[in-house]
């Protein structure tokens, strides 16, 4: 069973949200979702500045099995891309909840109180609802 | 790879395995009235010895005419064993293979092509071929709007000076894909488009500037200008080269201080013959950093399960199989053998082969240049160097001081008037390695010939 930590909150499209406390968000990959595309060799975050609506794909990760897009959980403006993915893209695999993120976001006004998120129990149920 | 038909019991057998009535049943899925009831217009057929007697015929009315076109397609001399060899059953495939287990030569063939190629134009990664010359140019504009996240204009900066086809097939292919092409104007004294002509795009967002090198006119371009202007405005690079001129002129990855950032061009004069236009072949080259955003196929080496090298395709992540619509194009390779003959011719060659036969072509073409502008009424349109091809400015309209030459058996070049009325009477002529003294003399008495009688009459 893949690690799901309870403070963050989930997509049903496998991403990590993490309210910082600026406000701002910071947004990866689950330890389920690295786990399920292997050993990745590349990932594309977006450039700082763009500004993302909700289910826009924003970034891509290539493993040696497939590449699949990343969806912006919420719309808002990018505010960074996790420049160390450049590099070193099996850090997601590594650390997907910490060093691993994939990019911050500034949420756009009422993006976060609209949205229904998962919680990592909720996130949990449809692991197991999906056999992980 | 042999050549097995299926046999009617073959046929049968699979029908049955699909429980489908007939090859007719296949098609089922078509609406009736799409389909089309009887090919009208379409001859009965021939046999092999009628359709040869026929296509032979056909061939002889086009004569042995001596050629002074170029203009994108070059006559060079192609070594008997380039064609003896490609033509191999073991390389008679127009397709990269996909089976890697079952296919290790061709795919080595590929990988020297690639590396070749990356060498001769001084960059880092070269895919395993385009359509064409154009076509590779047209991809290289859609690659560079990905590549260059920076730049939000997707406006492409075409010189005036890139081959006219080129352009067109660029504006075909991607214009409806957002991309802006915008026209740079030529210096008409020098034939060339002078950096400090761009001075009016500073401070825009430029995503890409195309330098063809020698230009559409066989001229030389100021590729270091150029490519630290396009550099210092955060525009990419995408250079437009003849892959025999590499052999003397600096290869795009050293172009400016930085170099170019993809370079393309069309595979042709590497031991593919002339043929009415094709099938030719292209290459693309790029920088490692740019290697996810270029389209095609591309072969790596690799090591087996026992450690033993081999070759594969690589980086597939970024075609259609597996990225579907989001590709970075839907191009595969289907010029494979022209990449095979090309490969062949380089290896033939050698770098220093490609170099004498780009250094004669060079010369004859001065050669001829010296002579046809002795004739009275000829002159020579751009100051400054060329390589391989110049525009003549002649006393008269071109198209019939060219079929008078044609008439003569000589294809003395290519009109430029619809392509550039504002040079009024323009021409472009090439000569390569292939071409004698004799044969330029011949030209240079056939023109002062036509010239004369066109004034006297």
């Amino acid at each position: 069973m893949s690690t799901v930590p309870a403070d963050l909150k989930y997509t049903s499209s496998h991403e990590w949200l993490r309210t910082l406390p600026d406000g701002t968000v910071e947004v990866g990959i689950t330890d389920h979702a690295q786990d399920a595309l292997g050993d990745l060799v590349f990932v594309e975050v977006p450039e700082a500045g763009r500004a993302v609506k909700v289910g826009e794909p924003c970034a891509v990760v290539e493993s040696v099995k497939a590449a699949s897009d990343v969806y912006a959980p919420l719309a808002g403006e990018v505010i960074a891309g996790n420049p160390k993915l450049k590099d070193e893209p099996e850090t997601i695999n590594t650390d997907p909840y910490g060093e691993g993120w994939l990019m911050r976001l500034r949420p756009a006004p009422g993006a976060l109180t609209g949205a229904a998120f998962m919680s990592a129990a909720d996130y949990r149920k449809l692991l197991e609802a999906e056999g992980g | 790879m042999a050549f097995i038909p299926h046999t009617e019991a073959d046929v049968a057998a699979m029908l049955a395995a699909i429980g489908a009535a007939g090859i007719e049943n296949l098609f089922d899925e078509i609406p009736p009235d799409l389909r089309v009831k009887s090919l009208a217009g379409v001859p009965p057929e021939l046999n092999e010895m009628e359709i040869g007697r026929l296509m032979t015929e056909r061939a002889r009315t086009d004569g042995a005419p001596l050629s002074f076109i170029g203009a994108g397609a070059y006559e060079h001399h192609i070594p008997a064993a380039v064609w003896a060899i490609t033509t191999r059953g073991e390389f008679y495939s127009a397709y990269t293979p996909y089976q890697a287990e079952a296919s290790q030569g061709t795919l080595q063939l590929i990988y020297e092509f690639q590396t070749m190629i990356a060498r001769l134009t001084g960059m880092e990664v070269a895919n395993a071929s385009m359509y064409d010359g154009a076509s590779a140019t047209a991809e290289a504009a859609l690659m560079a709007v990905r590549a260059n996240r920076k730049s939000k204009s997707a406006r492409i900066l075409v010189p005036s000076t890139l081959h006219p086809h080129y352009r067109r097939v660029a504006l075909t292919t991607a214009a409806n894909q957002g991309l802006k092409f915008e026209d740079l104007p030529y210096c008409t004294a020098e034939g060339i488009t002078p950096a400090a002509s761009l001075a009016r795009y500073d401070g825009q967002d430029i995503t890409a500037l195309v330098i063809q090198q020698p230009n559409f006119f066989g001229r030389l371009e100021d590729v270091d200008a150029l490519t630290d202007w396009a550099h210092a405005r955060g525009a990419l690079v995408i250079a437009v080269v003849n892959p025999t001129a590499l052999a003397l002129l600096k290869p795009p990855g050293q172009w400016g201080s930085r170099g170019a950032d993809i370079a393309v061009g069309e595979g042709q004069p590497l031991g593919v013959p002339l043929c009415s236009g094709g099938p030719y072949f292209g290459f693309m080259t790029t920088r490692m950093e740019h290697v996810r955003q270029m389209p095609g196929r591309i072969v790596g080496r690799t090591l087996d399960v026992a450690g033993h090298p081999g070759f594969t395709l690589t980086l597939q992540a970024r075609e259609q199989h597996i990225r579907r619509a989001k590709a970075t194009s839907n191009i595969c390779t289907n010029q494979g053998l022209l990449v095979t003959a090309a490969t062949i011719y380089m290896s033939l060659m050698g770098a220093q082969g490609l170099a004498r036969t780009a250094a004669a072509a060079h010369a004859r073409t001065r050669e001829l240049v010296a002579g046809l502008t002795r004739v009275p009424g000829v002159h020579l349109a751009f100051s400054g160097s060329y390589f391989h091809e110049a525009v003549l400015q002649l006393d008269r309209p071109v198209a019939p001081v060219l079929k008078s030459l044609s008439n003569r058996g000589i294809l003395g070049g290519l009109d430029l008037s619809g392509y550039f009325p504002e040079l009024g009477n323009a021409l472009l002529v090439c000569a390569t390695e292939t071409k004698t003294s004799a044969d330029i003399d011949r030209y240079r008495a056939c023109l002062s010939e036509v010239i004369q009688a066109a004034r006297a009459a």
